[in-house]
């Protein structure tokens, strides 16, 4: 992996804030870090293209928009299908993300989605839907009962 | 709550896909929008302030940035669920915390700079009083990482 400069840390810890809404945001983020808009533009598209950034945008809150049933599932998958079955579940648009995990002890489960819904009904009907697409049928569906936290990461904020 | 309109949807779909890297990207956003910079600008600090948008900015590769990642799973007395949770959320790490039906019954998502610590901030959380039982479920293979809900 490519080592990140200080420069680059400077521009990530900028980047990692809320993004101005303002009709020339990356010159209020460039002049935060002391470089020219054009530099700061040059690095974010670089940062892109090595994909250490996956996107620039925004993240709804989801219970707000409708989405009021979101669960995780684990599904317990041969190792040999495990990369077939884990294309099927990704190419679902209700399926946000899709994890090949390492199991433990006494928890089989080895592929791992978040499925988000309008409804509980709906939610087990795409569960259903993932299943015979895939022939999986040793899953558990955990919903959400309480969202505790979540946050974007602050990187390279350790120290400071 | 605000109702969204039709172009609040259309507004909220382009911006959970790619802001555009330039100059003046909200402008290039009401371009394609069919409208204007002001418009997109003023709509979006509304739509903010109303509460629909948890975070506008830039979402990183945490491993590419060198970071570790896991996803924890604990089984946690039900009458220390509350404590365990907010110790979790002590840690600036702990990005995601959830609490989920099923016999484990608190899952969370842990960033650290380095597998070290990730063992030390897991070696305390599992010490916490009510915690019987931790599963470390660490991620292979990352298929799918894209949290976007199409309004229509």
């Amino acid at each position: 992996m490519a080592s990140l400069s200080q420069l680059d840390k400077e521009i990530i810890k900028a980047l990692q804030e809320d993004f101005p809404l303002c009709e020339e945001p990356y010159k209020v983020l460039a002049q935060r870090v002391g470089i020219s808009e054009e530099e700061f533009l040059r690095r974010v598209k670089e940062l892109v293209e090595e994909k250490k950034i996956r996107k620039m945008g925004a993240v709804l809150r989801h219970r707000e928009v409708g989405f009021k049933a979101n669960a995780l599932c684990a599904w317990q998958v041969s190792p040999d299908k495990l990369d077939d079955i884990a294309q099927v579940m990704s190419s679902h648009a209700a399926v946000s993300h899709c994890y090949d995990r390492t199991p433990a002890p006494n928890w089989n489960y080895n592929l791992y989605t978040m499925i988000h819904a309008k409804t509980r009904d709906e939610c087990e009907q795409i569960i259903n839907e993932l299943s015979t697409m895939t022939g999986v049928t040793d899953y558990k569906i955990l919903y959400t009962k309480r969202e505790w936290k979540k946050t974007g990461m602050k990187y390279f904020c350790e120290a400071t | 709550m605000t109702r969204l309109s039709t172009f609040d949807k259309a507004l909220l779909n382009l911006l959970q896909g790619d802001i555009p890297i330039c100059s003046h990207p909200f402008a290039e956003m009401a371009n394609r929008l069919g409208t204007d910079e002001d418009t997109v600008l003023n709509r979006l600090r509304e739509l903010k302030a109303a509460g629909f948008l948890r975070r506008i900015g830039t979402f990183f590769d945490s491993n590419r940035l060198g970071y570790h990642g896991t996803l924890v799973a604990l089984k946690v007395k039900p009458s220390a669920i509350c404590a365990v949770a907010e110790a979790v959320n002590r840690y600036p790490g702990a990005t995601h915390n959830y609490e989920r039906e099923g016999v484990y019954n608190l899952w969370f998502t842990l960033l650290t700079p380095n597998a070290e610590y990730e063992s030390i901030v897991l070696a305390e959380i599992r010490s916490l009083n009510g915690v019987e039982d931790m599963l470390r479920l660490k991620a292979k293979k990352k298929y799918k990482i894209n949290v976007q809900f199409k309004l229509q």
